[in-house]
């Protein structure tokens, strides 16, 4: 299921917001149109939180997670990481990582297997990434963006990539994650993909803006189809949502 | 509206799109290379959605005198340019707001009919409409014309825009100083200032627009003329915050009423100042200063512009009372000066001829030119009554009472220049004249006779007066020195009189050489 969302008249849903199999961070906004729409989708799958990093409201780009873990900036403070870690399931790790690049939302795109993230990035900060969130670390750029978090989004069943990606570049990525990528775009032809939606195994939320074409692009590489509508939940994603709830 | 779309850069050959296409376009869903798309768009959904002229104007006003036919170029110049000119395509393009972000490829003229005040332009224009990605597209604008009346022509169509006037006067019934004046500030350029040159009674008034452009020409007619100056101004507004005042100047300028010829009667007081001269003498020659003669004695004297004025008189008779007299015997007494003769003459008047035998023995400052049998103009002052009170104090006084002469030779008198069949022989040369603005009343008929009188006496002058051809132009006239030639003199003693009246052809100037210096004038031929 992928549904159209805006924070605030902002369309860059993945700044707001971080969404993963087992929990999904959602920034305080002034009113509770955009928590309501996770709650509507997620409301006793998983555990919505509502949070801000560091006194911001941009969790999406400053946290990155995925179903085992979280990783949250060194300028988090110690109320919001006990607020954190009262709101989501004991099973995920919370880490703090102290690390130059404390927008980890844009450096880090992972999903429950592996990691890309920005090439700059420490060694320490990359084995905490294997750690926390158990998955294989690759240093990789997106069409020679070094921001991967920001220009791919990523679940366990597929990618979507900065629309001017290449064929050859799709491959590679794609052999390393080992699942299907597309490159596309979001929010009417923006490149910011990784900004502009985020998406877990059996939802995606996207800005207010995007087209149909992009909502179809998304919902079939996400595998988000009909046969993927909560209906299908004891079906095709029976085992996801098996493996979520342990 | 037509769009192009710069083909290097946006446009997919259709062949290769199956195998390259990487990416829905966001809009339509077509597959496009997303390495090469701007945006995420293909080129079709690109040419319907972007527009590079969103920012610029596709209407506008154009401002043009209707007068003078130019057109304003803001803010306030006004500006030379026909229909479809660069000029006027550089006027339109600057006219147009938001053009200048965008590079123009190219702009031109699409026809209208000149009647709909309508000017339509044609714009291509290039800009970037995404990363790497140049639009190139083409638009109509059209222009209105509107009229506005340019500040010039708004001053031509307003009476007393005027600063400065000088009003140059002389109180004489002829024109004569008028027209040697007028040739002397032709020569000199001195008129270029002036915005209105108007003739009135007993003088011309030149309007300026600037009062120190009205105190060159004052200056320039002091160095030339004996005048008199006096100035007076009247407020127009005054802004007591600022305590600046604008006014209205106003140069009366006098000229000594003595006139080249003329015979004066100088008040015995005078005539005792200027060197002791008698006091019955002839104006030879005016310039700065009233230049006097006496003929029977050659004593010459200069008679100021300032002293003048602290006793002005009146002449005691001028160039209208000369009289023709002929030289019957001629006999030179020695006394020299300058170009002067004292000599001893007999004269008579020469409608005295053939009625009575009256003489006159005279002595006159004419031996160098005259000659027995030769006619000369002079005043006869035997018989005449002059209401002058001089003259009167003169012919009372002990001392001078007994000289005053029976005549007053003034110059030779060359016969009319009359061909054989009573026509006016042509000169072949000619004098350039002002442009001027009569006054509102059309002159009579015997006005405008005087004054062509008074030119064809001026003229004459000219000829018989080499010392005052001095300062002038005068210009070769192509036409008469042909008919001149052609036309054989049949008089014979017209032939022998003229000779001193010929102006050597090598004196004259070529109209065409001084064409670049006087263009503006505006020639008139009398």
């Amino acid at each position: 299921m992928a549904v159209r969302a805006s924070f605030e008249n902002s369309n860059e849903v993945g700044v707001f917001a971080t969404l993963t199999n087992s929990y999904s961070l959602v920034a305080v906004g002034a009113s509770e149109n955009f928590y309501s729409v996770f709650e509507a989708e997620l409301q006793d799958v998983i555990p919505i939180c509502h949070c801000t990093i560091a006194g911001t409201r941009i969790v999406g780009r400053l946290t990155a997670g995925n179903r085992k873990g979280l990783l949250v900036p060194t300028s988090t403070t110690d109320q919001e990481l006990q607020h954190l870690r009262n709101s989501i399931p004991d099973s995920v790790k919370i880490q703090r990582i102290e690390e130059r690049l404390s927008a980890l939302g844009n450096v880090i795109c992972a999903n429950d297997h592996v990691a890309l993230v920005h090439p700059d990035l420490e060694r320490e900060t990359e084995e905490i990434i294997a750690d926390v969130l158990g998955v294989e670390v690759f240093r990789q750029t997106i069409a020679d963006n070094v921001l991967t978090g920001s220009y791919m989004a990523l679940s366990n069943q597929g990618g979507i990539v900065h629309p001017r990606t290449s064929i050859q570049d799709q491959d590679e990525l794609s052999s390393l994650l080992q699942v299907p990528l597309v490159a596309g775009s979001v929010n009417r032809g923006s490149p910011v993909v990784g900004a502009g939606m985020v998406v877990n195994d059996w939802m995606a939320v996207t800005g207010l803006d995007t087209t149909a074409t992009e909502l179809s692009v998304v919902e079939s590489v996400f595998k988000l189809g009909e046969g993927m509508a909560p209906g299908a939940i004891n079906t095709t994603n029976k085992e996801t949502m098996v493996e979520s709830f342990y | 509206m037509a769009m192009e779309i710069d083909s290097g850069t946006v446009a997919l050959p259709a062949t290769r799109a199956s195998t390259q296409a990487t990416i829905l376009c966001y809009n339509c869903g077509a597959p496009i290379d997303g390495t090469q798309a701007a945006g995420a768009l293909c080129s079709d959904c690109l040419k319907l959605t972007v527009d590079i002229t969103a920012g610029i104007e596709r209407d506008g006003i154009l401002y043009m005198c209707r007068d003078c036919d130019r057109w304003l170029s803001p803010p306030s110049q006004y500006v030379v340019a026909t229909l479809e000119s660069r000029e006027l395509l550089a006027l339109c393009l600057r006219k147009l707001r938001g053009l200048n972000k965008s590079r123009i490829i190219d702009a031109s003229f699409i026809w209208t009919e000149p009647h709909s005040r309508r000017i339509k332009l044609k714009i291509t224009v290039q800009q970037e409409a995404f990363q790497g990605t140049i639009l190139q597209q083409t638009f109509d604008v059209e222009f209105v014309q509107q009229y506005r009346q340019c500040p010039d022509c708004q001053k031509s169509y307003t009476h007393n825009t005027w600063r400065a006037v000088v009003q140059v006067r002389q109180k004489v019934p002829h024109k004569r100083t008028f027209l040697y004046l007028e040739q002397l500030i032709l020569k000199q350029g001195a008129h270029k200032e002036t915005i209105n040159i108007k003739e009135v009674q007993n003088g011309i008034d030149f309007y300026f627009s600037q009062r120190n452009h009205a105190e060159k020409f004052i200056d320039f007619l002091t160095s030339v003329s004996p005048v008199r100056t006096k100035k007076s101004q009247e407020l127009i507004s005054m802004d007591i915050h600022t305590s600046s005042a604008s006014y209205k100047f106003s140069y009366a300028c006098e000229l000594v009423p003595i006139c080249k010829d003329d015979l004066v009667a100088l008040p015995p007081k005078l005539a005792k100042t200027l060197g002791n001269i008698s006091p019955l003498t002839l104006c030879y020659r005016v310039g700065t200063a009233v230049n006097l003669l006496d003929p029977n004695t050659l004593q010459i004297s200069d008679l100021s512009t300032p002293i003048y004025w602290r006793t002005p008189f009146a002449p005691l008779a001028d160039v209208q009372s000369l009289v023709e007299f002929v030289i019957m015997d001629i006999e030179p007494l020695g006394p020299q000066k300058g170009r002067f003769v004292l000599a001893e003459a007999t004269v008579a008047r020469a409608s005295d001829l053939g009625v009575n035998d009256t003489t006159y023995n005279i002595r006159t400052h004419l031996g160098a030119v005259l000659h027995a049998g030769d006619s000369a103009m002079g005043y006869h002052l035997t018989g005449a009554q002059y209401n002058n009170d001089n003259f009167e104090a003169l012919q009372a006084s002990k001392q001078y009472g007994g000289t005053i002469p029976d005549v007053v030779l003034v110059k030779k008198h060359y016969a009319a220049r009359r061909k054989h069949g009573g026509g006016v022989k042509a000169r072949n040369w000619k004098l350039k004249r002002m442009a001027r603005e009569e006054s509102e009343m059309k002159p009579r008929k015997q006005d405008a006779e005087r004054e062509a009188v008074d030119y064809e006496q001026f003229l004459r002058d000219l000829e018989a007066d080499s010392e005052l051809r001095e300062g002038l132009k005068l210009y070769r006239d192509g036409d008469a020195a042909v008919g001149a030639k052609g036309g054989m003199e049949v008089d014979g003693d017209d032939e022998d009189e003229d000779e001193g009246l010929e102006i050597p052809m090598e004196q004259l100037i070529d109209e065409m050489e001084d064409v670049g210096l006087e263009d503006g004038d505006v020639e008139e031929e009398v």
